[in-house]
């Protein structure tokens, strides 16, 4: 059964999408780039301590790419409708 | 050509661009004028947003603001791109698959209730005035500091160019001219931040040469980011990469302002408006994406340009002989942002944390407008930095102004005061209502009320606390309802705004005084959880909406039907 047919079907698994994405965007911005910045800095990448890369780098390229896999995503699903 | 010429020349020939442009894509219809007739491609929609959003503060103060704060400027990083996220995935494609003109216009049709669309035109018009009068503002100092005009004849010259584009152009011509902008503004940031980083680090990306080795001077062979810590340690200052430590802001505090200009973002009107004006729900999607990554082309860089400043400023300056000053420090010390006073009579420059013995004052300012002569790059780089940051300020006001004149025209005249306008007459009112706002925009930037920096956690904050849980609840909740929706938005502006006031603007209590440790900017996420809370309990003891707003709800949710 096509999403297309079936107008719940769809949306449940816009929803499913949704929070997977969300929960990568709490975890990147606010876990790694706050709440656990003081442990991460005790590691280093290159010659940024860990927890303030992700908290001025890191978090925005993550937000970067969710927005794309988002949009790639939700073509896939709509033309999978579609093509039914 | 000295600097000054160069600034003329590159200041005028952008100027004419502008217009020219304004006059090209110059508009008749309403929906040209509100939504730039819905025919935007998505990559262009993607570079006005980025230019939209980016104002005169993100330009110029942002990375000098980052320079004195160190990890805690990381909340303004993560809030001002993370919200880019959420109106992805909860707004921006769903808000125009509804596809009418306004913001409030929804919040009306959702909520069956001409109430809750003046409570939210009322927020949009507040919101996006108190953002509109520092822009203008920002227009007039970057023409004080590099034409050397007063600050009120450089917001006298922003106006007319405003009123000129906006009037003619609508969103169309918004739009379009916001694109040119874009462009000036990054090419203007990136080259002196390339150009620094190549030169302290030898890495050409400034993105990674923040986090590598210094070349020169005397912490060669340090990393960057290593030798600040060092430098701020031997100054008795925190630690730059330090977090939650004494003098910086505790955690929680961090949290909820970071959380606050997430959502807060996420619920400016001036930046949902931009998803109305691309053709489809997929294209909207495809925009915010095309934004996020313009913005944080800017962004990411902005950072480095941050850690390059700071170790400069203290290097060339810190315990110098004032005698032996650079040339842009003297050319600086005559606009006041930059200041030395011999405290101590020894003819040296001392930099500090005690505000006592410290000699020198530095403006956060100067960190991005100086940069171009603190590297010592050519008078014409100078030059594009002030049209870079002309650019930033008038973009923004533009996109502001249009919300501003929809508001007026399409939510209040035409669906309130007027509904048998005629399009002629309504299109005709939109002009006016911008040129309206134009002119009390440069009142304002004349006359800058001194709450300004209070406004700022204002418009946020009553962003977050107001438009963000009523729009992500109207399409994600059939069962919310008008009584809880207006409950929640009034309820949510309430608590944040006596907050705010109570803080910012009476001044009745300090730091120690703050509910958990959340500072007045962060209190905003406090008052977007209570009117999320606010609007399901009341909306479970009222009566559920009518059979065709649920029936818009889920047709709003169903796939786009393009081609």
């Amino acid at each position: 059964m096509s999403e297309q047919n079936d107008p719940r079907a769809y949306w449940r698994a816009n929803l499913r999408i949704l929070s997977v994405l969300l929960a990568i965007w709490f975890s990147a911005s606010f876990l790694l780039g706050v709440v656990f910045v003081r442990p991460l800095n005790a590691f280093s990448l290159g010659g940024f301590p860990l927890g303030f890369w992700f908290a001025q780098q890191g978090s925005i390229l993550v937000f970067v790419v969710l927005v794309f896999v988002y949009a790639l995503w939700m073509d896939r699903l709509e033309k999978r409708g579609k093509g039914k | 050509m000295s600097i000054q010429g160069w600034t003329y020349l590159i200041v005028a020939v952008t100027f004419a661009l502008y217009i020219g442009i304004a006059v090209w894509s110059r508009v008749r219809t309403t929906a040209g004028f509100y939504v730039a007739g819905q025919g935007v491609p998505a990559i262009a929609n993607g570079m006005a947003t980025g230019a939209d959003w980016m104002s005169a503060a993100s330009f110029i103060s942002m990375a000098g603001l980052i320079s004195f704060m160190g990890y805690d400027g990381s909340m303004y990083l993560m809030g001002w791109t993370g919200g880019y996220v959420l109106l992805a995935l909860f707004l921006a494609p769903y808000l125009r698959k509804y596809g009418k003109f306004t913001v409030p216009e929804f919040v009306g049709d959702r909520y069956y209730s001409q109430t809750a669309r003046v409570v939210a035109v009322v927020c949009a018009i507040f919101v996006s005035f108190t953002y509109v009068a520092g822009q203008m503002r920002g227009v007039g100092v970057v023409f004080s500091r590099f034409l050397e005009v007063d600050i009120d004849t450089g917001v006298y010259i922003g106006v007319g160019m405003v009123f000129v584009y906006a009037t003619i152009g609508g969103m169309r011509g918004i739009t379009y001219t916001q694109v040119a902008q874009y462009c000036v503004l990054i090419v203007a940031y990136l080259i002196p931040a390339v150009a620094i980083s190549f030169k302290m680090t030898g890495n050409p990306i400034p993105q990674l040469g923040f986090g590598s080795v210094v070349t020169e001077g005397e912490h060669a062979g340090v990393f960057l980011l290593e030798a600040i810590d060092q430098i701020h340690r031997d100054l008795g200052l925190p630690e730059y990469t330090g977090a939650f430590i004494e003098g910086k802001r505790e955690m929680i505090d961090i949290f909820a302002i970071t959380l606050a200009l997430m959502v807060g973002t996420a619920g400016l009107p001036h930046v949902l408006i931009r998803f109305y004006t691309v053709r489809s729900a997929r294209m909207a999607r495809w925009s915010v994406m095309w934004a996020l990554v313009f913005i944080a082309l800017l962004y990411t860089t902005a950072p480095a340009v941050a850690a390059f400043a700071r170790v400069n400023l203290i290097q060339t300056l810190h315990e110098r002989p004032y005698a032996e000053a650079p040339t842009w420090f003297q050319n600086w010390e005559t606009t006041g942002l930059i200041r030395f006073e011999d405290k101590n009579g020894d003819g040296l420059m001392q930099y500090g944390e005690d505000p006592d013995t410290r000699e020198l004052e530095i403006d956060r300012d100067i960190m991005v407008l100086a940069n171009p002569e603190i590297a010592e790059l050519p008078a014409w780089v100078v030059a594009l930095v002030a049209a870079g940051g002309l650019a930033a300020a008038l973009s923004t006001a533009a996109g502001l102004l249009l919300v501003i004149s929809s508001s007026i025209s399409h939510d209040l005249f035409k669906s309130i005061f007027r509904p048998q306008m005629s399009e002629g007459e309504e299109l005709t009112l939109a002009r006016v209502a911008a040129g309206g706002a134009v002119v009390v925009a440069g009142y304002f930037g004349v006359n800058p009320p001194d709450y300004v920096a209070a406004v700022v956690a204002f418009a946020f904050g009553l962003a977050a606390a107001s438009f963000f849980p009523v729009l992500v609840l109207g399409v994600f909740s059939k069962r919310v309802t008008k009584e809880g929706a207006i409950a929640g938005m009034v309820l949510g502006i309430a608590f944040t705004a006596a907050y705010i006031s109570y803080f910012k603007l009476a001044k009745l209590g300090g730091a120690e005084d703050w509910w958990f440790g959340i500072s007045p900017e962060g209190i905003g996420s406090v008052g977007m959880l209570l009117n999320f809370a606010v609007t399901l309990t009341v909306s479970r003891f009222t009566p559920p909406p009518p059979p065709e707003v649920q029936a818009l709800v889920e047709e709003i949710r169903l796939p786009s039907r393009e081609e």
